[in-house]
């Protein structure tokens, strides 16, 4: 680990938690959106730091690329007036903030006692196209199946409800 | 010379390599603007410019200038920041790409191999496949910030098209990744450098990833974002001076992009044929290769500019049926043919 590493590791979580804060905190909807964006691609780079160039890459291509565009797209079409938009009642911002951080102490409750394994210099290049397919398709090939079915599954529910009844 | 353990050298010299190629890439997109009315008035039978500088050649200049000097204008209603985004980002995306093109072999110079590509990742396709992914997002912000409903309406078009091509492009893709197991662009050229161009193994898939670069770069018989007869010009009606000329630009460093990396992928990129055979020395021969990637590529982008000026406008429908219907199944048989045959040849 030189200190280059350590230097670039610091800028990129500085620029991950300043702009996940951004994508709760802003006001905006769309500079949220932007906000989230920024955050893959922070994370994005710490995929990189790891040696896990495809993890990155298709990080950025499925979230950045195609579902936040979608996001933006929804919500480009809303009325983005919050005048006009009906308030939100009290008890909704109450039971929300209670339940997140119901799901903040489950959470550190499990990191807690997760063994965290240390980064060994052995088998860094398991990110890399070559290792990763070799684990997918062979160790892990069932399970990488079935959730192939789950999204077809889930595409072709979206495309049931979507359809106009003729 | 090792400060923070960094290769200073090695930083220079790829410093040197992205400001050549980025600048070769602005200079060509500069040119392209003023080769597109060339052909366009070639194909209508007129002149074309032909008043600044001999044969015209001084136009893009001149262009450049007016738009430098043009008044700026921000709409009032319009977000500010978000408006100023759009084009910057249109014009960052677009020059991010040449980043994993291989523009030649490795040159030898005072000792040192230097190689002609900026950075040869192992992922070199799917980064290339990430950025343009990216590309959609100067348009779609650029005109919703515009506070325009044509501009809003240009932005929303321009987001399901490139969202409904990168599908047919991505299987394209992946019938070329079983057929020479790499990601790596570099990987892909020194194959077909010595083997047949992949054009012969994937016309099918070329012809659709073809199809999808002109949806993808906005270019016409797909320029439905900017449809200037119905949209008035879409995503940039409310632009003016250089960041109007931010979006033209960048649309034309797109289709050089695009066509280098269609030469790269299909057409042997640097390699041309018996260029082991001359017996020349490596610099020689490294130099051609480039003359060689280069000229593939600007029959590429005349390519481009012919099918402008001879297609009409796909209408939306049309485009949306020519994505979904014909070109997904076309890329799916095509992927299935590929990998069965790839079976076949590992058994």
């Amino acid at each position: 680990m030189g200190s280059i590493q350590q230097i670039i590791f610091m800028v990129l979580s500085v620029i991950a938690l300043a702009s996940a804060l951004g994508v709760v905190l802003s006001k905006n909807p769309v500079t949220s959106v932007l906000c989230l964006i920024v955050t893959f691609f922070a994370i994005a780079g710490h995929y990189v730091m790891m040696n896990a160039q495809f993890l990155a890459v298709v990080h950025i291509i499925v979230y950045a690329g195609a579902i936040m565009v979608l996001f933006l797209y929804v919500l480009m079409l809303m009325n983005l007036n919050a005048e006009l938009e009906p308030q939100k009642r009290n008890w909704l911002k109450y039971a929300g903030a209670i339940s997140g951080g119901a799901l903040l102490v489950v959470l550190v409750a499990a990191l807690r006692d997760a063994s965290m394994p240390a980064m060994s210099t052995a088998n860094n290049d398991i990110g890399l196209v070559h290792n990763l397919g070799m684990v997918l398709f062979r160790q892990y090939v069932v399970p990488f199946e079935v959730s192939s079915i789950l999204f077809l599954s889930a595409m072709i529910g979206a495309v049931v409800i979507g359809r106009k009844e003729d | 010379m090792t400060l923070l353990s960094i290769d200073w050298f090695f930083l220079i010299e790829k410093l040197l390599l992205i400001s050549v190629v980025l600048v070769l890439s602005l200079v060509v997109a500069m040119y392209a603007t003023w080769g597109e009315r060339k052909v366009a008035a070639w194909i209508q039978d007129r002149l074309g410019p032909n008043r600044a500088g001999p044969a015209g050649l001084l136009q893009p200049l001149a262009d450049g200038g007016k738009l430098f000097f043009k008044e700026e204008i921000i709409p009032t209603n319009s977000n500010r920041f978000l408006f100023i985004l759009g084009p910057s980002i249109a014009m960052v995306v677009a020059c991010m790409t040449s980043a994993v093109i291989p523009w030649g072999d490795t040159l030898t110079i005072a000792g040192r191999e230097i190689s002609l590509q900026v950075a040869d990742v192992n992922i070199g396709i799917l980064y290339i496949f990430a950025v343009v992914s990216m590309g959609v997002y100067g348009i779609m912000l650029g005109g919703w910030a515009s506070n325009n409903k044509y501009s809003l309406l240009a932005s929303v078009r321009a987001a399901s098209q490139i969202i409904s091509y990168e599908l047919p492009m991505g299987l394209a893709l992946i019938a070329l990744l079983m057929l020479t197991g790499t990601l790596s662009l570099k990987e892909i050229v020194e194959q077909q450098r010595h083997g047949l161009w992949n054009i012969c193994y994937q016309p099918l898939g070329f012809f659709i990833f073809l199809v999808c670069a002109f949806a993808e770069c906005n270019r016409a018989p797909f320029d439905l974002p900017e449809a200037e007869n119905e949209l008035n010009g879409g995503y940039h009606l409310e632009y003016s001076s250089m960041k109007l000329g931010f979006f033209l630009f960048a649309e034309y460093i797109n289709m050089f992009i695009s066509s280098a990396l269609m030469a790269t992928m299909y057409f042997g990129g640097y390699a041309f044929p018996w260029m082991d055979k001359l017996g020349l020395s490596p610099n020689m021969v490294t130099i051609l290769g480039f003359v060689a990637l280069f000229i593939k590529t600007l029959l590429f982008i005349f390519f481009f500019m012919w099918v402008r000026w001879t297609v009409p406008r796909f209408r939306y429908d049309q485009l949306m049926r020519l994505g979904w219907r014909v070109l997904i199944p076309l890329a799916l048989v095509n992927m299935l043919g590929t990998g069965a045959v790839e079976l076949f040849k590992h058994h």
